[in-house]
This record gives structure tokens, C-alpha cells and sequence, in this order.
């Protein structure tokens, strides 16, 4: 048995089930007497209806019942619940429309469901639906947020007038702009952040069940937190208590955000097996995913930095429409907030910021967060806008980071938009970063591409993100509708084996073995007899879930805490099974000791003593060896890192190729160097994913025109180079465990540094900026519109 | 899916029979019509699966390569005979999808569907190609009938696909970033058909020739013969991946890529 702590390249204990086909996905599970059920949706982008004729549906073969809204409403279900609610720069709050899990007398986006079709088989659920006539009346509709901000634009909802759901602001807008007054540079910069459709590898699934003698319910569903859904749906959809309702999230093949929130399906399904005392099984296929599945990003934005003649930072001044597409999903509202704008101060020591911020409905998919959730538009916005600044006042674009930068002797630093950063260097993950792609040596790369024909540019981010959220009494204040804490469960079994229960979720994360090694590392306990159980609110005292970032920084840190109380409760059993006092007693490596003797007790044979507890101090303690522990972070923890990508640009085609993809990060403590690599690769693979391939394009009347894979461009493994990322490490100064989180930065850093690529191999031609994604199409129009400045070799 | 009956004929007559009743469509490899099914953007009462003719076999003879028709690329792909004497083939059969694809995926289908993103048809009209039914034999130049359209009769199957022997061939590919089907594919040929350069995911009404550039490379077979050779974008697709004016440029990055390459 080798090292098995903290540090260690454990390979990952859940693989092995995953390659062999053993997983328990939500789609491999079939209850007894189930039924299967498929959602007529919304073809229209945004129509009245006028009526539902389910007649013909209902007499199909094999048909079990079909729903409408009105059934929903006549059982006095509620609406689909927004988590967030952020109030306008009046002070008013936001407008927050109806959002029924069936329509009700409107359909607002293509997906969106109209009825519920339950047959015995899939097959015949899906021919009854298609026998569903609904009688629609169209409606002008808006899907581009530069349209539905427009005088005059067609409502999503009638409750928001011009569409805007807030218009929220931070920083003091008077100071911000008397600092532009006089600046030596003012460098403007208006910029997309395209939108983006999630496409986790396993597709959404619901089974909803209901025992007729108890009344209990159990929802199986693909999600990142069941708590969360449990305490959502059973409070304001179903109205079922949580005593009654068990909700189960198996192994979920990835999420990326886009199963955080709670979705029309979950509760349909729990409901109508409540109605049929039968289970009701949802599943959805690809297609319908892109249609139902909340999306990302979708932000239009204006920016402005006021710049002094050295190149310091004085002001920046931003302005961003953000779709929050037809209805706001659960943590829609907060993305481009607080999640977002108050990352605008980046790396640097900018004093005043302003940024003004619109959430607007459209006639969309709703969006909501999505793998960085709000700091990768930030970044791109402000790492695209330093490039473009060392573009217009000539001064270097490493320099002028570096002229900027906070400076490690200046943590803990205070933001002027709310964050206090607690630690970082980001000189180091510069100069590792810069060394670690060879920067130096890239203008004579440059010169042999150009002597092939080929254009090659090379690109920087300097990222910081927030996350490990989050402080429940700040997020409170912020508008959050639940506290962010995390939940563990350490349970020493008699033999001196552990389970640990943690309301985080593992979707892909490795939290199997990061956790086992963390467990490991404090109690000693070999690797191979430690269990972690996740994602069942029948089993785990409650929990958060898994997002921003926060499993290990909030979830770990919650273990640890759980851990610090078996080892104090050991402590004493210890001390008497060795008739000694409990301050002599030290744990170490697995065993309780007396100090300055050679007695020891190993942890098994403590745990032993307190399940069979016959030699025991039973008239002051309580036999048995099982802590729970709420943790609620101190503040949010900051990664940061820098992200240098090369790439090469074939101007006959317009196609970019990435030729090199470097990351430093510092995400604090790292547990499995091993895990978080391939965090960090699938991030980066997400970031330049955005940046040149992916993008969703609705049409101006609102039909999804990239509604499949052969439309919307997904990464595929060719598509990247050997990624490089290496770690920095500053630890967190405020959890136990140092660490900051490692699951989004990949895919917060690196688009900008792909565009500040693609813009620098384009120079000559006198590009200044390119909306994402850098499609070959995009870059070669691009390249007939600018004539060189000087002429080609 | 929607329900069907599925029939799997021993012989061609038997298929071509089962061929001629109401609403049924023939399965060579599938890779496009099952998709379409799953879809159900397609509803055929019953489906004759083609593959126990012993259509599939690839025959070399001192005039030309003889393929099957239920031929799979990767067996296109993997020919030590095309590899020798129709290398613009191979390259093209050894980029069609993905491995999974290619396993399964027919030269026959390709042709009988004509997806003007498809492959194949660029070969076949580029090297001047015959195809063999069951009733007639039909020379490339009258096959092709536009977009999802050919000169087959509803009844009416593909058995194999003659190929003369180019003296020099090549296929250059620039693919849908998204899907991977030619976004604009040209293949040329100098052979017994002439020089011909054939240009197929670009044209509204699938594959077309390049005249032009034909008449060019006939004159000179090099890439720099090609050179100022204007390709309109009149008649050229366009979506949110290439403009028709982009692929009437692709058109001629790729041709004398291809030239270069032959």
C-alpha cells in the first residue's frame, strides 16, 4: 500500500464501473409496473393557445392518461421556481412571470411543454403525442437580445415591460465616470458572449414513483444536487413535505451546470405517478435536449476602460444585456450579477468600476449557469479588452498585465466590486505559463508558419474566478432563496472502515477518490476501506450539490470538520482504554497515542470500543463513532491562473487549428494532481470549444437552427493539441483545506486567450476584434475585408 | 421509430419485388436512413434490407475496379487495388464519418440517396464511372438528377459501380465543422473520361462538374493553371456555416489542393 493521501495520482475508484458499462445511470433503471412518458412541446417560438384536443391521444393504443396545464392547475401545482431574485437599481424586484410546468395558455420558446402523453410503452407515448392537435395563434416573437430590447418589441411576458426582467447595477456610476474625465486612453470595446447549449454526454431522465400505502414519492432524476430539487419541487411545485419524498440522483453522466436546476420533467413525473400509483419514466432523447435543457452565456456587452499614460488602469465602465431566455430557470438571475460583474476587476488593481446589467426575456430557451457560470463572460470581456488596450496604446500586452496586476504583498485584497480575494500570485502562474509555452520564442515560430503560408498567433489570459460558493449569509443578502453550505456525514464503522455521506454529487468529478484520499490523509484509514455516498436524500442529512466549483472547498471542508469531531469523540475513548487524560492524547497517522509513551490505539480498535462498548466511558459519552458537520465557507475562493494559447490560421480557408494550449493555475490545495488535470483539460476543452466551434444560433423568429449535432459544431478530441497545465499553488487562507477549486477554470480562462490568439495571427491585417466563436467561415471574411498592412512574403 | 415490416431477400429479384410494393424503402448500410427513421421524418410501411444479395466485393480487371454496391468504405478504404490505381478514391473512402461509419456505411446507399453533401457522387462523375442496376447500366453523366435525386426507377437497385483507371486522381475535402460531410468537396481526374473536376457539398442541385476548370487543367494539368479562375456563387449553398460566396472560394482552394495532391 503506497501513498494514498493528499498529493497522491490515486487512479479513480469509479472508473472502472463507468468503462465496464456498470453504472447506474437514471435511463438503466426500470421500476416495476413502470410506464414511460414523452412531452409534446412548443414547435412555436412564441403562440396563444387557442386549445388542446387530446381526444384521439387519449384513445391510442396503450395510452395511460395525457395532461395538460389545466390538469396541473385543477391539482393546484405550482410553477417552475426561480432560486435567485435580484432587485433593479430602483430597489424594485425583478420580474419574476409565471413559469408552469405545462403551458397554460402560452407558449413562449420551441421546447417549451405543452402535454404529457403516458403510454405503456415509449413508442406508443410518442405516436399518442403526435396525435395531440393543438390549436395554436402565433405571436411575434423576439430571440436576439438586441430585438427584444427594442421599442416596441413583442412581450415574452406581459409582466415585464420591453422584456426586461431587471436592470441591476454595481459600483457608484458618478465616481466611475468623473475618472474617465481627463484619462490619457479611453479604449472601448463591444463584445458577444455566445450562447451555448450544455450537451452533457448522458441526457436528462426522471422516474417518479409513489408508494399507495405510504404515500411516499421517490424521484430518480439526473441532477447535480437532489436536495436542492427535493426541497424546490416538494415545497413550491408539488407541495409534497420532505418526509414524503426521497430523491435519488444515480451516476449522472455530466452536467456542466445544465442539471443543476429544476426542471418541468422532474416534478410531471413525480406528480403523475402520484395520480396513476404507477412509476412514470421520462427520458430525452438528443434532439429535445437542445431544446429543453437551460442553455449558457448569451450576453451582449459594451465596454469602456479609462486608462492613464503609464498604462494603470483607472476606470471601467461596462454595460451587458444578458438573456435570461422565455423563464428564468433557478440560478438564471444571479449568473450575470453576481456571479459575473462582480469578477470585473480581474487581476488587476483597476480602483473604480461600474457595470450596469439587463436580464432580458426573449423568445428562447431559458439560460442559466453553465460550466463557469457568469466569470468566463467576465473574463473574456476584460481579458479581450486588455488586449485591445496593449493594441491602442502600444504598450506590451504582458507588460501592461504586469504594470496592473495585484501584487501578492497586497492579499487580502478588496475589490471595488465586492470581492475580497484572499490569496494569489499571479506573477507565478505568468511567468510558468509564459515559460511553459515559450513565449519568447514564438516570433521565430511565427516566421516559419508565415513561410508555409500559415498565419500564427499567440494569446493570454490572466483569469481570476470565484468560487466555492458560498457564505449563505452574504448569497442571502444577494438575493439567494437558500444558504450554500455543505453536509458530511463520517461514519467509522465498527471495524474501523468509513462511509462518508456528502450532499455534494459526483457527475464526473472523481469525488469517489479525491474524497477517499482526503479521508485517508486525516484518518489514516487505507484508501480501499473508505466508501463515499452521494446523491440520495434517503441516505445523506442534506446538502447543496455539486457547482461553482465548490465540492472540494466547501464539501471536502465540511468532511473535514465532521472528521475533527471523530477524532475529539476518539479521543476520549482512547483515553480511556488507556487510562489517560484526553489532553495527552495525539492522533497521527490512524492512531490515537499518549503522549510522551509508546501506548497507541489504532482507530479500528477505538471505533470497536465505541460500538461494542463494554470497556467505555458510557456515563459521559455515547457509544458509536458517526459525526456530521454542517460547513458554511467564510468567503468565496479565488482561482486564478494564466491560459496562453498558439494557434495557426490557414488564410486560403479561414481555419484555425490550435497548436499549442498551456495552463497555469492556482486552485490551492491540491488532493489528486491526477483529477485535476483532467478537470482542467475538460475545461480548456469547453473554453476553446466556445471560442472557435460552438454556437447557438437562433433564427430572428425564434426556430433553434442549430437544433443537432449537425448544425451545432461539438468539440471533438482532434480538434486539441497536447494540453500543458501545470499548478501554482497559494492556499486558500480561509477553509481548512487550503483549496480553491479546480472543476471550471479551464473553461473560464481560456477563450480569451484563443481570440487574443486568433486577433494576434491576423495583425498584419489590422484586426481588431472577432466575436466567438472564430468559425473558419468568420476568420476568412475577416481576412478578405482587412487588405495586409504590409504585403505577404 | 415508426412500425414497419423488415424483409431481408436472398435474391435480387425477390428484393426488387419486395421493393415494388406501397411505401417500402431499401437498407444498404444505413448510416443516413436509419437516423431519418429514428427521426421519424421518414414513415416507410416496410423495409428491404439488401444485405444478403452478395452485392458487396470489390473485382480489379485490366480495365478498371468493379465495387459492389453494398461495399463498405472501409473495405473502399482498405483495397490494396484502388490504393494502386485509384488513389483519389481510397483518400476519399478512408474520410467518409467516422470509423463506425465506415463499417457500415455502402458506396451503393451513398449513390441511391445523392446527398448533395455526400462523397461518392464526386468520384463517380469525376472518373466517369458507370453504374450497374439491376435492369440497365447508366453512365455518370446521366445518373445524377439533383439534390436527392438520380436516375434510378423506384423499383429499381444499384448492383455494383464500374471505375475506369485514371492516370492520375485526387479527392481534397473541406468538411462541415459541425456534421463533417463535404462543405465542399472536388475531386479531379485525368483519365479515359478526360480531365474532369467534379464538385460536389457546394452546388444547390449536388454534384456538378467545373468546367472551367476542367477546360483550364486540360490545358495544363497544374494548380497554378486553376489560379484566377472565378467560381460563381450563383447556384451555391448557403446556411450558417459557409455563404455560397465561401464555398465558390473553398471550390477553388480545394481544387488545386487537389491537383497538387494527384
Amino acid at each position: 500500500m503506497g501513498f494514498e493521501g493528499i498529493g497522491a495520482s490515486m487512479r479513480r475508484k469509479e472508473d472502472h464501473r463507468f468503462l465496464a458499462g456498470r453504472g447506474q445511470y437514471t435511463d438503466d433503471m426500470n421500476r416495476p409496473g413502470q410506464t414511460h412518458a414523452v412531452i409534446a412541446r412548443s414547435d412555436r417560438p412564441h403562440a396563444r393557445i387557442r386549445g388542446i384536443d387530446a381526444t384521439v391521444a387519449r384513445a391510442a393504443p396503450g395510452v395511460v392518461a395525457v395532461y395538460t396545464g389545466a390538469d396541473l392547475q385543477a391539482d393546484n401545482i405550482g410553477g417552475v421556481p426561480c432560486g435567485w431574485q435580484i432587485h433593479s437599481k430602483d430597489g424594485s424586484p425583478m420580474k419574476e412571470p409565471p413559469h408552469p410546468v405545462l403551458a397554460i395558455d402560452r407558449v413562449r420558446h420551441v421546447g417549451d411543454p405543452v402535454a404529457f402523453v403516458i403510454a405503456e410503452t415509449r413508442q406508443q407515448a410518442r405516436n399518442a403525442a403526435e396525435k395531440l392537435i393543438i390549436d395554436y395563434e402565433d405571436l411575434p416573437a423576439v430571440a436576439h437580445l438586441k430585438d427584444a430590447v427594442a421599442p416596441g418589441a413583442s412581450l415574452v411576458h406581459d409582466e415585464a415591460p420591453g422584456n426586461i426582467c431587471y436592470d441591476w447595477h454595481i459600483g457608484d456610476k458618478a465616481i466611475v465616470d468623473n475618472a474617465f474625465v481627463g484619462a490619457a486612453h479611453v479604449v472601448k470595446l463591444d463584445l458577444t458572449n455566445n450562447r451555448l447549449v450544455p450537451n452533457a454526454l448522458e441526457t436528462r431522465c426522471a422516474i417518479g414513483e409513489c408508494d399507495p400505502s405510504s404515500g411516499d414519492y421517490t424521484l430518480w432524476t439526473t441532477s447535480q444536487n437532489p436536495h436542492v430539487i427535493r426541497l424546490l419541487m416538494g415545497a413550491f411545485v408539488l407541495h409534497i413535505p420532505e418526509n414524503k419524498l426521497r430523491v435519488v440522483a444515480p451516476d449522472v453522466g455530466g452536467g456542466f451546470g445544465s442539471k443543476i436546476f429544476h426542471y418541468a420533467e422532474e416534478a410531471l413525473v413525480t406528480w403523475a405517478a402520484g395520480k396513476l400509483k404507477r412509476p412514470v419514466k421520462w427520458t430525452s432523447d438528443r434532439s429535445e435536449a437542445f431544446l429543453s435543457d437551460a442553455h449558457g452565456r448569451d450576453h451582449v456587452s459594451a465596454a469602456e476602460m479609462a486608462v492613464d499614460a503609464q498604462g494603470k488602469f483607472l476606470a471601467l465602465r461596462v454595460s451587458t444585456l444578458a438573456s435570461m431566455g422565455a423563464y428564468l430557470s433557478t440560478f438564471a438571475p444571479a449568473v450575470p450579477t453576481y456571479l459575473s460583474a462582480t469578477l470585473l476587476a480581474g487581476v488587476y488593481t483597476t480602483p473604480v468600476i461600474y457595470a450596469e446589467v439587463k436580464a432580458v426575456f426573449t423568445n428562447t430557451v431559458p439560460v442559466d449557469a453553465y460550466r463557469g457560470a457568469g466569470r468566463p463572460e467576465a473574463t473574456y470581456l476584460l481579458e479581450r479588452l486588455v488586449d485591445v488596450i496593449a493594441q491602442q496604446t502600444g504598450i506590451d500586452r504582458v507588460e501592461l498585465r504586469r504594470r496592473n496586476f495585484i501584487q501578492p504583498d497586497q492579499f487580502p485584497y478588496q475589490t471595488p466590486v465586492a470581492l475580497n480575494y484572499d490569496s494569489g500570485n499571479h506573477q507565478a502562474t505568468l511567468a510558468a505559463a509564459m515559460k511553459a509555452a515559450d513565449w519568447d520564442g514564438f516570433e521565430a515560430r511565427r516566421a516559419a508558419s508565415l513561410r508555409k503560408g500559415k498565419l500564427r498567433g499567440i494569446g493570454m489570459s490572466t483569469y481570476v474566478e470565484a468560487c466555492g460558493i458560498a457564505p449563505s449569509k452574504l448569497v442571502g443578502q444577494l438575493g439567494a432563496r437558500a444558504g450554500l453550505y455543505e453536509v458530511a456525514n463520517i461514519r467509522v464503522h465498527p471495524t474501523g472502515s468509513v462511509t462518508v455521506f456528502t450532499g455534494t454529487h459526483s457527475h464526473g468529478q472523481g469525488h469517489e477518490t479525491t474524497f477517499a484520499q482526503l479521508v485517508n490523509d486525516q484518518l489514516g484509514v487505507p484508501f480501499d476501506q473508505i466508501d463515499i455516498v452521494h446523491g440520495d436524500t434517503a441516505k445523506i442529512p442534506f446538502g447543496m450539490g455539486t457547482y461553482g466549483s465548490r465540492s472540494l472547498a466547501v464539501g471536502g471542508s465540511a468532511m473535514v470538520k465532521a472528521m475533527d469531531k471523530v477524532i475529539a469523540k476518539g479521543k476520549k475513548i482512547a483515553a480511556h482504554l488507556m487510562e489517560a487524560s484526553v489532553e495527552d492524547i495525539e492522533f497521527k497517522d490512524g492512531h490515537f497515542s499518549v503522549a510522551g509513551t509508546d501506548k497507541k490505539k489504532a482507530l479500528a480498535e477505538v471505533s470497536l470500543a465505541a460500538y461494542v462498548p463494554h470497556n467505555y466511558p458510557i456515563e459521559e459519552l455515547e457509544p458509536g463513532l458517526d459525526e456530521t458537520a454542517f460547513y458554511d465557507p467564510k468567503n468565496f475562493t479565488f482561482p486564478a491562473g494564466c491560459h496562453i494559447c498558439e494557434v495557426e490560421i490557414d488564410p486560403d480557408t479561414g481555419v484555425v487549428q490550435v497548436v499549442n494550449m498551456v495552463a497555469s493555475d492556482d486552485v490551492g490545495r491540491v488532493i489528486n494532481p491526477m483529477i485535476v488535470e483532467g478537470q482542467v483539460q475538460g475545461g480548456l476543452a469547453q473554453g476553446i470549444g466556445q471560442a472557435l466551434m460552438e454556437n447557438a444560433v437562433y433564427d430572428a423568429d425564434g426556430q433553434l437552427v442549430t437544433g443537432s449535432f449537425m448544425d451545432y459544431q461539438m468539440p471533438r478530441a482532434h480538434d486539441f493539441p497536447t494540453m500543458h497545465t501545470s499548478n501554482e499553488v497559494t492556499l486558500c487562507t480561509h477553509n481548512p483545506l487550503g483549496a480553491k477549486g479546480a472543476g471550471e477554470t479551464g473553461a473560464i480562462g481560456s477563450p480569451p486567450s484563443v481570440i487574443n490568439a486568433v486577433v494576434d495571427a491576423l495583425r498584419d491585417y489590422g484586426v481588431r476584434h472577432l466575436d466567438m466563436p472564430a468559425s473558419p467561415q468568420k476568420v476568412w471574411a475577416l481576412i478578405q475585408a482587412h487588405q495586409p498592412r504590409m504585403a505577404a512574403e | 421509430m415508426y412500425d414497419f415490416t423488415y424483409t431481408k431477400p436472398g435474391s435480387l429479384p425477390d428484393a426488387v419485388k419486395a421493393l415494388g410494393a406501397m411505401d417500402s424503402k431499401a437498407l444498404a448500410g444505413g448510416q443516413t436512413f436509419i437516423p431519418v427513421l429514428k427521426q421519424r421524418l421518414n414513415k416507410p410501411s416496410s423495409i428491404v434490407d439488401l444485405a444478403a444479395l452478395g452485392l458487396s466485393g470489390i473485382t480489379a480487371s485490366a480495365d478498371g475496379i468493379r465495387i459492389g454496391a453494398m461495399t463498405t468504405h472501409h473495405m473502399i478504404a482498405t483495397n490494396a487495388d484502388i490504393a494502386a490505381r485509384i488513389p483519389g478514391l481510397l483518400y476519399m473512402a478512408q474520410h467518409i464519418g467516422d470509423t463506425q461509419v465506415r463499417q457500415r456505411g455502402t458506396m451503393g446507399g451513398s449513390l441511391a440517396n445523392n446527398d448533395p453533401s455526400a462523397c461518392y457522387p464526386a468520384a463517380v462523375l469525376a472518373l466517369g464511372a458507370t453504374i450497374h442496376t439491376n435492369s440497365r447500366t447508366i453512365h455518370a453523366d446521366d445518373y445524377f438528377k439533383g439534390m436527392f435525386t438520380t436516375a434510378l426507377e423506384a423499383d429499381e437497385l444499384i448492383t455494383a459501380i464500374a471505375f475506369p483507371i485514371p492516370e492520375k486522381s485526387a479527392y481534397t475535402k473541406f468538411r462541415n465543422p459541425a456534421s463533417r460531410y463535404a462543405m465542399v468537396g472536388v475531386f479531379v481526374a485525368r483519365g479515359p473520361a478526360g480531365v474532369r473536376v467534379a464538385i460536389t457539398g457546394a452546388g444547390q442541385d449536388g454534384v456538378f462538374r467545373h468546367t472551367a476548370m476542367e477546360q483550364a487543367l486540360a490545358a495544363n494539368w497544374s494548380p497554378d493553371a486553376l489560379r484566377g479562375i472565378v467560381t460563381p456563387s450563383v447556384g451555391l449553398n448557403g446556411d450558417i456555416h459557409a455563404s455560397p460566396e465561401y464555398r465558390a472560394h473553398l471550390i477553388g482552394v480545394m481544387a488545386r489542393r487537389a491537383v497538387e495532391a494527384a
